[in-house]
């Protein structure tokens, strides 16, 4: 028997195992996504994995679940809504956070040291803390219940973070990078912009991802700053109405549930290239 | 074009002083290398004149101006890293179009000066391709271009050739040199290769633990060292030093180690008198080390009694490794020497060509 062969026999248990655990992971999801599309009579008779028996009978499945979720039931404007208060508070902190990331790693500036210990520091600090007192300032400026509120608090609950991500990424570019711009004539702000920020966009990527999706999936800060009501409740609030006022119809919730989950899925499927690709290779020796 | 002043200039990272009252002036159009070993305050040097780091006392003058304090963009230099610093994402094109283009030169002139420095560094053919698909000779030239295009009153490089393997940094040493001459334009290069240093300067400064050693042309520097630390660290392989004493014998003035008694050639006679009896170092250069039989003729020699140990065939000519009983040196032998390993042999020493130090001060005695 050759080595090669021998190499792969013995990997046989272990692929066995991982796509075990894969399968046992995913199991739920499919369940859901296959319910999704079948029938509200077919749900309450049988399980989902009796399609499989006719795997090729496509008249099995059908949209109205989705059409209905989005229409009737108001999914469709809740999406909307998600996204609204989504786009803003990943772009928004993350922008100040390149911003203040580029001046921690790179300007020198008095207590710049003192002052990352702080915005780090902040992170301990759990977010339900601030819910009373943000709220009572919110509701005197008029601030609870608007997009506005909602945008600048997720941005101050992101910050941190962001800035200690994006800082120890900007720092570890090579400093001769930045020195050989400032010799060709880069004040610090053409730097950022144009060599910081195009080498950062693999930092920026996936901190934006995980942005996107805390503020995506958050239930809590929406329902306290924004409140339930219809024009601006978020997929999370109304997804959690529809779980409590039609429990037993699984049909809906499992395509409700779909509707709230597409958009991070083909957001980390379209982004994930840049969790791996090294932007910087070539720029040193090497 | 411009000349450059360092006046007293020290440099200080906390309690380190990695530059101490430096204070040299270079002339318009020279080739000047700064050389030292690691952490002799060269680098920091060419970053105090870039502008790079701040300087902690003393002043510096590009031509007649004064830059303490302007900042580095303004200064009209531009620096090649060690590690070249070409950004990433950009093209060759762009690279070298950077700095023009942040200096809002007219994109007809920028494309003009591109392609000329292209030219000239023979990578016309790379201008659309990205660092990463560079080979480290590729990316050297491309560094160097980037400064070129500037058309900067002051060249710095910073060590351009350490990642480059042997054969294409003889290669690129020429080119700089080269590069220099076309240009006619003042330059400063810093690296810890004396021979990138002797081959390259118009004049070497010399630098050990942030102090100045020794500022001359290479010649100079090679043929009187001011010191024991310049002595040794210019040439390869480097200097033999004996321990040795000052003695008079017979109304000469001699050199007295462990191992031998040499006479001092008639017309140094004088110099050394007045420093009988002293503790001093000898130094002589392995290549004035000869195998008695091939000795050059009409040299002033002298024959000291040596055991052979190593012998390393270079081609052209043998290093051979040397002892006494107290002392071990090397020669650098004409390759048709009888000397083997183990054998006995008279080294034969040009007198002309050695060197006397005081081995308190360090000092040359001349």
């Amino acid at each position: 028997m050759s080595d090669r062969l021998r190499r792969v026999v013995s990997a046989i248990p272990l692929h066995m195992i991982i796509i075990g655990i894969t399968l046992v992971w995913s199991l739920p999801s499919v369940g859901l996504l296959v319910g999704s599309f079948r029938p509200k009579n077919d749900v309450f008779s049988t399980g989902w994995w009796t399609v499989f028996q006719h795997p090729f009978d496509f008249t099995q499945f059908q949209l109205d679940n989705y059409i209905h979720v989005l229409t009737a039931e108001g999914m469709g404007r809740a999406f909307l809504n998600s996204l609204t208060i989504a786009i803003p508070s990943t772009i928004i902190p993350i922008t100040v956070a390149a911003f203040a990331a580029y001046a921690f790693a790179w300007m020198d500036f008095p207590g710049r040291q003192v002052l990352f210990v702080v915005v780090v520091g902040l992170l301990v600090i759990p977010l339900q803390m601030t819910l009373i007192p943000l709220l009572r300032v919110y509701n005197r400026l008029g601030l609870s219940g608007a997009f506005l509120g909602i945008w600048l608090a997720h941005t101050g609950y992101g910050l941190p973070f962001a800035v200690y991500l994006l800082r120890n990424f900007i720092g570890t570019l090579p400093k001769d990078l930045l020195e050989s711009a400032f010799l060709d004539g880069a004040s610090h702000l053409t730097a950022f912009t144009r060599l910081v920020l195009p080498l950062s966009v693999p930092a920026i990527a996936s901190l934006a991802i995980f942005q996107f999706l805390w503020v995506w999936n958050d239930l809590l800060v929406a329902l306290i700053y924004l409140g339930g009501t219809e024009e601006v409740a978020p997929l999370t609030l109304k997804l959690s109405a529809l779980v409590q006022s039609m429990g037993q119809d699984w049909h809906l919730l499992t395509a409700a549930a779909f509707v709230s989950m597409a958009l991070p899925l083909v957001l980390f499927f379209s982004l994930q290239r840049y969790f791996v690709q090294g932007l910087l290779a070539g720029s040193v020796k090497g | 074009m411009a000349s450059v002043t360092y006046e007293h200039v020290t440099k200080r990272f906390g309690d380190v002083v990695a530059v101490n009252d430096l204070d040299i002036r270079i002339e318009d159009k020279e080739f000047l290398v700064f050389v030292g070993p690691s952490g002799c305050g060269k680098t920091t040097s060419l970053r105090l004149l870039a502008g790079l780091e701040e300087i902690t006392e003393g002043n510096i003058y590009i031509g007649d101006r004064l830059v303490n304090d302007v900042p580095p963009k303004d200064r009209d230099i531009a620096m090649v890293f060690q590690s070249y610093a070409l950004y990433p994402h950009m093209s060759v094109y762009e690279n070298m179009a950077f700095g023009l283009k942040l200096r809002k030169t007219p994109k007809k002139e920028i494309r003009r000066r591109v392609q000329e420095a292209a030219r000239i560094l023979g990578i016309e053919d790379l201008l659309d391709r990205k660092p990463k698909q560079l080979s480290g000779g590729q990316r050297q030239r491309v560094a160097v271009g980037r400064a070129i295009v500037r058309e900067p009153h002051v060249f710095l490089m910073d060590e351009p050739l350490s990642n480059l393997d042997a054969k294409l940094r003889v290669q690129a040493r020429a080119e700089i040199s080269k590069l220099h001459q076309r240009l006619g334009t003042t330059f400063v290069y810093v690296t810890h290769d004396q021979v990138e240093a002797m081959t390259m300067g118009t004049r070497i400064a010399v630098m050990n633990a942030g102090v100045l050693q020794q500022i001359d042309t290479p010649q100079n520097l090679y043929d009187y060292p001011t010191n024991l630390f310049v002595a040794g660290f210019i040439g390869s392989p480097a200097m033999n030093f004996f321990d040795a004493t000052l003695v008079e014998r017979d109304g000469q003035v001699r050199v007295e180690t462990k191992d031998f008694l040499i006479p001092i050639p008639e017309n140094r006679q004088e110099t050394y008198r007045p420093h009988l009896g002293k503790e001093v170092i000898l130094g002589i250069r392995p290549e004035d080390v000869h195998d008695p039989e091939y000795a050059p003729p009409g040299i002033q020699q002298a024959r000291v009694k040596a055991r052979v140990t190593v012998t390393e065939l270079m081609g052209n000519e043998v290093i051979v490794y040397l002892e006494t009983d107290h002392h071990e040196f090397l020669g650098r032998f004409d390759p048709r020497t009888g000397a083997r390993v183990g054998s006995a042999i008279d080294a034969t020493m040009d007198l002309d060509r050695m060197h006397i130090f005081d081995r308190q001060t360090e000092l040359a005695i001349r």
